[in-house]
């Protein structure tokens, strides 16, 4: 009989990585044939358009909150149009010397009758019957607060008695609650698709395990550290987390840019503020990439949990 | 050198039973020394498989002491075993082949396993083939190959990083006589260059093929010494290699 070839013992015994290609051909790869870069494609798509709409309601209500901060509106309740415009021409000048106060602007007539013409027609017509109020729109120096307003408040108090002066933010108050809302049900949303994604992840990694059993126990006593099995998941599931990422985020991309012109298209000023910003852009395109990073490290915890039971 | 260093496997009063059944292994006390062969023998049910799962480390008794190459197993912490795994060469009754594996990319896996570098991996495996007779079938997968050449690829991927210990469990239970002696004549081939080697087989004919072996018999889960060779090694097993 001739002497069996034989290693050294000692190449045969270090502890080195068992990795790539090779370590992945141990487990049998489905790739894009197999249902997981669907399922995580359309986890990422979701994810990215909930991201998406969290974002633009973030950059709306920026906007509007920039556009109205420090924003006050003076309204002069008179009957009489002649003392009414006496007591406007003596808040504007008021209010132009207060100390705090950066802008002040009386509204036109015509831009007041333009505005409450939708729902009372031609103003001019009505103008006994129905006094319009004057208003003076102030943009103060920094946020409008009550005892800021309460200072105007009596600034004027004794030459415009008509006054009344409203924090334009104080309308909007519902608004921002709303959107705000909106904002957590999209950061919930996230939340929620990132740990079905997770869910979905550990399913298909216990159920790899399980029809890779034998092979796992083969190498598991050949002397394969758990380290190394799991390694050979991460990467089977990252790769499918890969190209369902890059898929996913394509769809996402597509459906954000069609519902974003269709949303700019109703040129309304307010929606038109909750477009993306290159930073936001940038964030979407990291949404894969996090979830790569989740599959693998849901895959590695739940490999490595399977394998504690082994011996 | 200490008494534990001269020896490949020390069992001490060892014990296994699965759950709340009866031990399927009582009382087992004896010592493997190194470049010994020997043959584990015993009817169906009498526990050698068990046995072969201890020495193999896939399980871990429910009482006694196990040390293996001078290391107590029984608190070994989980993450060391695969050190000590490295140093084995099992040959399974079900040969256990990864099925979509090449027969090559089967004899090379241990070598893999153990980061062995691939330039440093397809000559010894093409000659380890060759030294079983499957060269020419080193591309074909499990499937393809008939009992015997699996029972080869098994055990040439059991003996190719050189173990320490080699555990086979009825590796000629599927074969010819022809080429179980065979088999056989590579395990002692083996053996001259150190290893010690635990065939666990019914087949009686074949304890006699191996000169200097000895027999372990396991009756019920109890271990008897028929040679007496356990309890009284000859003094050269005594002496480390």
């Amino acid at each position: 009989m001739k002497r069996p070839p034989v290693l050294s013992r000692a190449a045969g015994r270090g502890l080195a990585r068992f990795a790539g290609a090779r370590a992945a051909a141990l487990v049998p790869q489905a790739r894009l044939g197999g249902p997981m870069p669907w399922v995580i494609a359309i986890m990422i798509a979701l994810t990215a358009i909930a991201a998406a709409f969290g974002l633009a309601l973030d950059n709306l209500a920026d906007n509007a909150r920039a556009e109205i901060s420090g924003g006050l509106t003076v309204q002069l309740v008179e009957p009489l149009p002649d003392e009414r415009n006496r007591q406007a021409e003596v808040a504007v000048a008021i209010l132009s010397n207060h100390e705090g106060v950066a802008q002040v602007r009386r509204v036109p007539d015509a831009e007041l009758e333009a505005l409450i013409e939708p729902w009372l027609g031609d103003v001019g017509e009505l103008e006994d019957a129905i006094p319009v109020p004057a208003l003076v729109d102030v943009r103060l120096r920094g946020p409008v607060t009550d005892r800021r307003i309460a200072q105007l408040r009596q600034a004027l108090a004794r030459q415009v008695p008509a006054a009344r002066i409203d924090g334009q933010a104080v309308w909007l108050e519902p608004v921002f609650a709303a959107i705000t809302s909106l904002q957590w049900l999209a950061m919930g949303l996230v939340v929620l698709l990132a740990l079905t994604s997770a869910a979905a992840v550990w399913l298909a990694a216990r159920s790899a395990l399980g029809s890779n059993r034998d092979t796992i126990e083969i190498v598991h006593l050949l002397g394969g550290t758990d380290g190394q099995i799991a390694r050979i998941f991460q990467r089977s599931i990252g790769f499918d987390a890969l190209f369902g990422g890059a898929i996913g985020l394509a769809l996402g991309t597509a459906a954000i840019l069609v519902l974003g012109r269709q949303f700019a298209a109703l040129g309304s000023g307010m929606v038109a503020g909750g477009g993306l910003a290159l930073a936001d852009w940038l964030l979407l395109a990291a949404i894969p990439l996090i979830g790569v990073a989740l599959a693998m490290l849901t895959a590695r915890l739940t490999v490595l949990a399977e394998l504690r039971r082994m011996l | 050198m200490s008494e534990a260093e001269g020896e490949v496997i020390r069992f001490d009063n060892v014990g296994l039973r699965y759950g709340t059944e009866k031990e399927v292994l009582s009382d087992l006390s004896f010592t493997l020394y190194p470049g010994s062969f020997y043959f584990l023998t015993g009817a169906s049910g009498a526990g050698k498989t068990s046995l072969l799962k201890l020495l193999y480390l896939a399980q871990r008794p429910s009482r006694g002491k196990i040390q293996m190459f001078g290391t107590d197993v029984i608190t070994l912490p989980r993450e060391n075993l695969p050190r000590l795994r490295r140093r084995l060469g099992v040959v399974f009754q079900d040969f256990r082949l990864v099925p979509h594996l090449s027969a090559f990319d089967n004899v090379a896996l241990p070598l893999r396993v153990a980061g062995v570098p691939e330039q440093d991996i397809a000559q010894p495996v093409a000659d380890m083939l060759d030294w079983v007779g499957l060269s020419h079938r080193s591309e074909a997968r499990p499937a393809t190959l008939s009992g015997g050449e699996q029972q080869r690829v098994a055990i040439a991927r059991a003996v190719i990083a050189r173990p320490d210990l080699l555990v086979a469990d009825e590796p000629t239970g599927n074969v010819d006589p022809d080429m179980a002696l065979k088999l056989l004549r590579l395990f002692e081939a083996l053996n001259r260059l150190g290893t010690t080697v635990v065939v666990a087989t019914h087949d009686v004919h074949l304890l006699r093929k191996v000169e200097d072996s000895l027999i372990m018999r396991l009756d019920r889960g109890r271990l008897s010494d028929p040679t007496g060779a356990l309890r009284y090694p000859p003094r050269r097993m005594q002496v480390a290699e």
